[in-house]
């Protein structure tokens, strides 16, 4: 017999006492006359993965884009609730963002050309990340290295190869083992699988998942494919010209859709 | 003694857009259930029985009234109460069992059952030796268990799905049909399992197209009446 206690729990409920990982508040863009992204606020907690959608130009990657402090918004709050960070992530410098960036936040592009050195080799890209987190020993770059592309299910007998010799679905891989590489508190993806064949796309998300549940690391996914959201999202937030017009349980907002246009996206669903 | 859930005033439309038309599923739904207690739910197809397990699992939005979940700990009505909220309490404590399979491509049938046990912690060797015992008690030939159930016949995909629905027992089951097309081995393990489940406490309200199954467990029936549909609003 299996000692598994899987006796009825009659404890008090498991509700959310811990605060959100990610706090983002009243978040503005414009582009000229382009509303990119209109008062977006979002929260995510910590193990949860968060799913955005929306048709193209909606703002979604933008909103990505602004977690990752690529860009600065015209006006908004971010925070992280990590040790050692306070305040508006926005106010921070240069300097600071590409260290935060590097060593707490990992993100995955569609395009890899974005996120890859195509002409170096696969390990020395995601060896690149541990250099500017300060690692300087060879055996443990490339031991760390290695370590971080097994578990993106990279074929290692490849590790050498250059992304650019790569197909579509191993450079995924690359950038994924990259951003995981120093176990960062945040994974931030966008649009993962777009562009890769079905059995590729299956692959990625399995990796995906399997990292979720081993590691529990909390995600932000941007994508345009509902299967994708609906198969990794706990929670959905529906963007659409810059706004946020929808968000709840990713069952609630497929099964039953509030928002007119939440309503047209997911009957156009195939 | 203090219920598990406490229905009071619940109601549920749905909002369609592109048809400018309000469609109205139930209103006025009351009802407390206490530990051990099996509810039936009965009425004609299309009267809203799934609807309602489905409102009170949140995958549907109540119009209005309170769906109050008691703890140790006091309340929470679950009509209102945060989504990270509602997606905590499923995870150990309220369950939903369905015919319909949530498969994943490329995930093994073993490990789509072991999965409710990985997420509570539970070691992959002992998750995995609990999903096969659960696959075998529903006749899942053991062939099967490392192969992918989205390729799977339809009786054998809601044999996985039931032995992942009921691997761990939880305060509160929601079923929908789980019998529905099932053979007489899987009915009669699924059955055993619901009992054992009613006597260690689980409070369940269920829906079956044939009552009968589970004349045994029944404590209460509410009957679910037509009302009139749709009804016209301006959107």
């Amino acid at each position: 017999m299996i000692a598994i206690d899987t006796a009825l729990a009659l404890q008090a409920p498991q509700l959310m006492t811990t605060p959100p990982l990610l706090t983002m508040a009243g978040v503005s863009r414009r582009y000229g006359d382009v509303v990119a992204l209109q008062d977006v606020s979002a929260t995510v907690y910590p193990g949860e993965v968060l799913g955005i959608v929306g048709e193209s130009g909606s703002g979604k990657s933008t909103l990505l884009r602004m977690m990752n402090l690529e860009d600065t918004p015209d006006a908004g709050d971010y925070r992280l609730a990590l040790p050692d960070l306070s305040g508006n992530l926005f106010d921070l410098d240069r300097f600071a963002r590409r260290m935060l960036c590097a060593t707490r936040i990992g993100i995955v592009y569609q395009n890899p050309h974005l996120g890859l050195l195509m002409k170096h080799t696969s390990s020395g890209n995601v060896a690149e990340r541990l250099l500017i987190a300060g690692e300087r020993s060879f055996a443990t770059l490339r031991g760390r290295a290695r370590e971080a592309l097994g578990a993106s299910e990279f074929p290692l007998e490849r590790m050498d190869a250059r992304p650019i010799e790569l197909s579509g679905g191993m450079q995924q891989r690359v950038q994924l083992a990259k951003a995981i590489a120093l176990e960062p508190a945040l994974l931030l993806l966008d649009e993962p699988t777009t562009g890769l064949d079905v059995s590729v796309q299956a692959l990625v998300l399995d990796t995906l998942k399997r990292l979720q549940r081993d590691r529990a690391i909390t995600m932000v996914i941007v994508s345009h494919d509902l299967g994708v959201i609906r198969t990794m999202a706990d929670r959905v937030m529906v963007m659409r010209r810059g706004r946020v017009v929808e968000q709840g349980l990713a069952d609630q907002i497929f099964q039953d859709p509030q928002h007119e246009y939440t309503q047209q996206l997911v009957h156009a669903k195939l | 003694m203090t219920p598990v859930l406490e229905v009071q005033n619940l109601a549920k439309h749905f909002q369609m857009h592109h048809l400018g038309q309000r469609l109205h599923a139930f209103d006025g739904v009351t009802f407390t259930l206490h530990a051990g207690e099996f509810l039936l739910l009965r009425g004609p197809n299309g009267v809203g029985k799934s609807t309602l397990l489905r409102t009170l699992y949140r995958s549907y939005l109540p119009r209005a009234g309170h769906v109050w979940y008691h703890t140790t700990e006091g309340r929470i009505d679950l009509a209102t109460a945060a989504d990270v909220d509602i997606a905590l309490l499923r995870r150990r404590e309220i369950g939903f069992v369905t015919q319909f399979l949530i498969a994943r491509p490329r995930v093994a049938a073993e490990d789509i059952v072991a999965e409710p046990l990985r997420r509570t912690g539970i070691v992959a060797g002992d998750a995995l030796d609990e999903a096969r015992r659960w696959l075998a008690e529903f006749g899942v030939k053991r062939d099967l268990w490392r192969a992918y159930p989205t390729t799977f016949s339809g009786g054998e995909q809601q044999k996985v799905n039931l032995a992942r629905a009921l691997i761990l027992p939880q305060r509160l089951m929601l079923l929908d049909e789980p019998t529905a097309s099932l053979d007489a081995g899987a009915r009669a393990a699924l059955i055993r399992r619901l009992a054992d489940l009613k006597a260690a406490g689980v409070a369940m309200i269920g829906v079956f197209h044939h009552p009968g199954d589970v004349a045994d467990l029944i404590d209460r029936e509410i009957e679910l009446t037509l009302q009139e549909v749709p009804e016209d609003v301006a959107v």
